[in-house]
């Protein structure tokens, strides 16, 4: 397999709505994993993400901790409400905390009245963990283990809808 | 569900329809980022056809190209399939149509 994944969806909003549900922790927190994205939108910021309360309480009650920081990385580019890539290594997992960044670019095009073109490449050079972690599961019901490919489409749903796919 | 989603449904429904291409979806699914060259040589098929089939299945959003230097890689996106998971096998029943898949493989299983 390539170590480049790429996953694309086409959503019904602005593309300054769909900048903001990424980097703007008041909408980050209502699809996908939840778990807040604090973004410091300059190149050389800093992104780092918090474990939810939901997290801390599953860890809790499966005996093990959380680590507050859950994911971390570098801004590289930033062109709202365009372009933003970033590096991205996610802590939660002794295994991907090992292995070294990645690198996420999202890019947001018009397609069409009212429609934008959402395009994740994530760069996964020496990182099968990672890898395997956003491929995600196509286990039918496993949505936390859903991936890019899930994350995208609870995206779509908040945006399009106001209500995610778990609600 | 909106009259966009429709249309991209026919779409990528019209593109799942075509043994070639879902078999160019399986190639990509083994290892994408391959060029129009790569995929050629696994089909008996002309350049020329080879390259409709894929500019079906970008159209449908199952396809990716993207850019590297001169070169066109294609990537499988395997998000619509997701989509069309969650708009239609989510709806009926996912519980029985799991558990039949599963009798389905472990009857084909058995030697």
């Amino acid at each position: 397999m390539s170590t480049t994944q790429v996953y694309r969806i086409w959503i019904k909003s602005t593309p300054e709505k769909i900048w903001a549900a990424i980097t703007d922790p008041e909408w980050n927190t209502r699809y996908g994993y939840a778990a807040p994205q604090f973004y410091e939108l300059h190149k050389g910021g800093r992104f780092h993400s918090i474990a939810s309360q939901e997290m801390k309480d599953y860890a809790a009650a499966n005996n093990f901790t959380m680590e507050d920081t859950i994911a971390d990385g570098e801004i590289l580019e930033v062109d709202p409400p365009r372009r933003l890539v970033q590096t991205w290594r996610m802590l939660m997992d002794p295994t991907t905390a090992a292995e070294p960044f990645t690198t996420l670019t999202y890019d947001i095009e018009d397609s069409g009245p009212g429609v934008c073109r959402l395009t994740v490449t994530h760069e996964l050079t020496g990182a099968p963990a990672h890898a395997a972690l956003v491929q995600g599961t196509t286990e039918p019901g496993a949505e936390g283990g859903g991936g890019w490919a899930w994350v995208l489409s609870d995206l779509k749903s908040l945006l399009e809808t106001g209500a995610t796919l778990a609600a | 569900m909106t009259d966009d989603d429709r249309v991209f449904d026919d779409r990528v429904f019209k593109a799942l329809a075509d043994p070639s291409r879902r078999f160019l979806l399986d190639l990509l699914f083994a290892r994408d980022g391959r060029t129009l060259t790569e995929l050629e040589s696994e089909l008996s098929m002309t350049r020329f056809g080879v390259a409709k089939h894929l500019r079906v299945l970008e159209e449908a959003g199952l396809v990716v190209v993207r850019r590297s230097g001169r070169e066109k890689l294609h990537y499988l996106n395997p998000v619509p399939i997701r989509q069309i998971h969650d708009r239609w096998i989510d709806k009926y029943t996912e519980h029985q149509v799991t558990a039949l898949i599963d009798l389905k493989r472990q009857l084909e299983e058995e030697p």
